[in-house]
């Protein structure tokens, strides 16, 4: 089997400006591998919420896609608050947002429980005061 | 359903008047278009017949397949259907019913009005926000252009485009119909053209996405036959008066002027490609769930501003505006008759868009793959400055068209001037290590 795609992108916190653009890509790049529009759009869905999260919550962060011919793998790494209840954090309709952020539309607290209904996995860890990694798996096929 | 040939698009780029000045390359917003030994050509494939490459041609080698007036000569009547768009292309107080009469001195035998039908799809679209709950937000289909790009680039979305007929097809099935009991003609006998104000519509026409065949024969472009219409209005004479042409249809043509005749709430309007595929992008991250409808035009001030038409868009919207003051208010339906009609399935398209998604790189996932990372980590050695010398209209779309296999690494300026500079290196190299073997003082060491 052959090397996967590979390819990263950094994503800035509180920058509403960019938001958006790493799932903007990402979708390009499946749409450019041939991935079936229903793992593409599931990914789109997934790597949306997990990049506002970046910008809402947390400093910087990056974004690795990782594609194979069985796999989508994202994994997404920031530096920012952590999240000290991660059961809390993935009920849904938990949110902190700011009254401005939910002015924006968002804080509805669906982000990390959609992101899990739409992955075929996903792991999260966050270590408080240092930052949060999740791993998203997508089986293609 | 008529599948249109991935090769039919609604330009044409004619190969000898293509100076290759790569204006069209550049404009495109598909990367469409390719220039190799001085001369542009179309990637049908990406293509979306937005008609941007037209407006920007300096040698007007990009020619519309729009249709020309002698090509109905086969048929025993013809009934001209202008886009409620032609309406605002003229002076001020020269009104819909004078137009529609010019058209009938230019050599049509009959013409018939859009703005109506437009009002009535307007109640059609009302009816369907309130009694219908599939995927939201819905997307208007009426632009052509629109359609294309969601199917080749949001195929996942085509279930939000609302499946309901378009005016231009709505007026022309009425107009064939009234004339076939009127004349007793059969329905290929009459010949039903519209003058349009883009290329795009000639694709709706030849290959209606969502059915066999179009009610429409056909499409001249409003600048064709602009000068004849000028000529016969002004023999026409005594153009103020009253207009039996009203109602809102008549805002279609302007950003808004759907929406803006319907009652639901939340709705948009979004005109020009980037800021469309900006909102496609964001309903296919799951967004705007809460919006009911959106209207989206390719051309950034709507169909007012398409690349056939004549007149300033903005002096054209300005009129639109003047005639909605005027006879905007009036109704030119009956509510309850368009209801029913609506009930009966007067508007429905039952048949489903087909997807035509971009080309993967490679048919194999694994080749597509190591494609894809060579076309980035090719990218990642270009200067990225979209200079588009080499005949791609980005950095990026080079590295792609080399992975495919149809550029060369030298066709880039900078990646052959490098290839140069360290061929003529090592040339100083040889040659340099060469006279070192031979005892020689230059002067200076001499001295
Ligand atoms: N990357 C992160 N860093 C720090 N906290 C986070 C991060 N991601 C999520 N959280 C916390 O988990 C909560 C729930 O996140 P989730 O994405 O499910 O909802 P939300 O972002 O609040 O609202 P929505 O995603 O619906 O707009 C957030 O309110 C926040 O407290
Ligand atoms: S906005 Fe109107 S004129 Fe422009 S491409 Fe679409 S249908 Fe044609
Ligand atoms: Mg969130």
């Amino acid at each position: 089997m052959g090397k996967p795609f590979s390819h990263s992108f950094i994503v800035e916190g509180r920058n509403f400006v960019q938001a958006g653009t790493a799932s903007t890509k990402i979708k390009t790049m499946l749409k450019e591998l041939g991935i079936d529009g229903g793992v593409v759009r599931r990914v789109a869905i997934a790597t949306y919420e997990a990049e506002m999260n970046i910008v809402m919550y947390a400093n910087s962060g990056t974004v690795v896609l990782e594609v194979t011919p069985e796999v989508v793998r994202l994994n997404v790494n920031d530096r920012g608050p952590g999240i000290s209840d991660i059961d809390l954090a993935m009920q849904e309709g938990y949110s902190t947002a700011t009254p401005e952020m939910r002015e924006m539309g968002f804080g509805a607290g669906m982000g990390l429980p959609n992101i899990k209904k739409n992955a075929d996995d996903l792991r999260i860890k966050s270590t408080v005061g240092e930052g949060t990694n999740l791993e998203i798996t997508f089986r293609i096929n | 359903m008529a599948t249109a040939p991935e090769e039919f698009r609604s330009i044409r780029i004619d190969k000898e008047q293509c100076a290759g000045r790569m204006a069209c390359m550049r404009v495109c917003p598909t990367e469409a278009i390719r220039v190799r030994d001085r001369r542009a050509f179309l990637l049908p494939d990406k293509c979306i017949d937005c008609g941007e490459c037209v407006r920007v041609c300096p040698n007007h080698a990009i020619v519309p397949q729009t249709s020309s007036f002698r090509d109905f000569s086969r048929f025993k009547y013809t009934i001209a259907l202008p886009s409620p768009v032609f309406y605002s292309q003229f002076g001020r107080g020269v009104l819909p019913a004078s137009i529609l009469k010019a058209l009938k001195k230019v050599g049509f035998d009959d013409s018939y009005d859009v703005a109506c039908a437009s009002e009535s799809v307007s109640i059609a679209i009302q009816e369907f926000l309130d009694s219908n709950d599939s995927p939201r937000p819905l997307i208007s289909p009426f632009c052509p252009t629109i359609v294309r790009l969601v199917q080749i680039r949001y195929p996942n979305l085509l279930d939000h485009l609302i499946p309901i007929e378009s005016p231009m097809e709505i007026a022309a099935r009425e107009a064939k119909h009234v004339k076939m009991r009127e004349l007793g003609l059969k329905e290929h006998e009459i010949g039903v053209i519209y003058l349009t104000p883009c290329p795009a519509k000639t694709i709706a026409i030849r290959y209606p996405p969502r059915k066999k065949h179009s009610f429409l024969d056909g499409a001249i472009a409003i600048s064709e036959i602009y000068p004849t219409v000028v000529q016969a209005l002004s023999q026409i004479g005594g153009l103020n008066g009253n207009s039996s042409i009203r109602g809102l249809g008549l805002g279609w043509p302007m950003v808004g002027g759907q929406v803006s005749s319907l009652k639901a709430e939340e709705c948009l309007a979004i005109a020009g490609l980037a800021d469309v595929i900006r909102i496609l992008e964001d309903i296919e991250n799951g967004k705007l769930k809460d919006i009911q409808y959106i209207e989206c035009n390719s051309c950034p001030t709507a169909c007012v501003g398409g690349s056939l038409t004549v007149e300033n868009p903005y002096i054209a919207r300005g009129r639109v505006l003047r005639m909605i003051e005027q006879f905007g208010s009036k109704p030119c339906q009956d509510l309850e008759k368009i209801r029913r009609l609506y009930r009966r399935k007067f508007f429905s398209l039952p048949g489903k868009i087909p997807a035509h998604p971009v080309q993967p790189l490679d048919q194999d996932v694994s080749m597509a793959i190591q494609k894809l990372q060579g076309k980035h980590d090719l990218y990642e050695k270009l200067p990225k400055i979209d200079c588009g010398a080499c005949g791609s209209p980005t950095c990026l779309t080079f590295a792609e068209d080399v992975v495919k296999g149809s550029a060369a690494l030298e066709d880039c300026v900078f990646l052959a001037m490098r290839k140069f500079a360290s061929m003529s290196s090592s040339l100083l190299e040889t040659v340099e290590s060469h006279s070192r073997k031979v005892p020689y003082q230059t002067d200076f060491e001499k001295s």
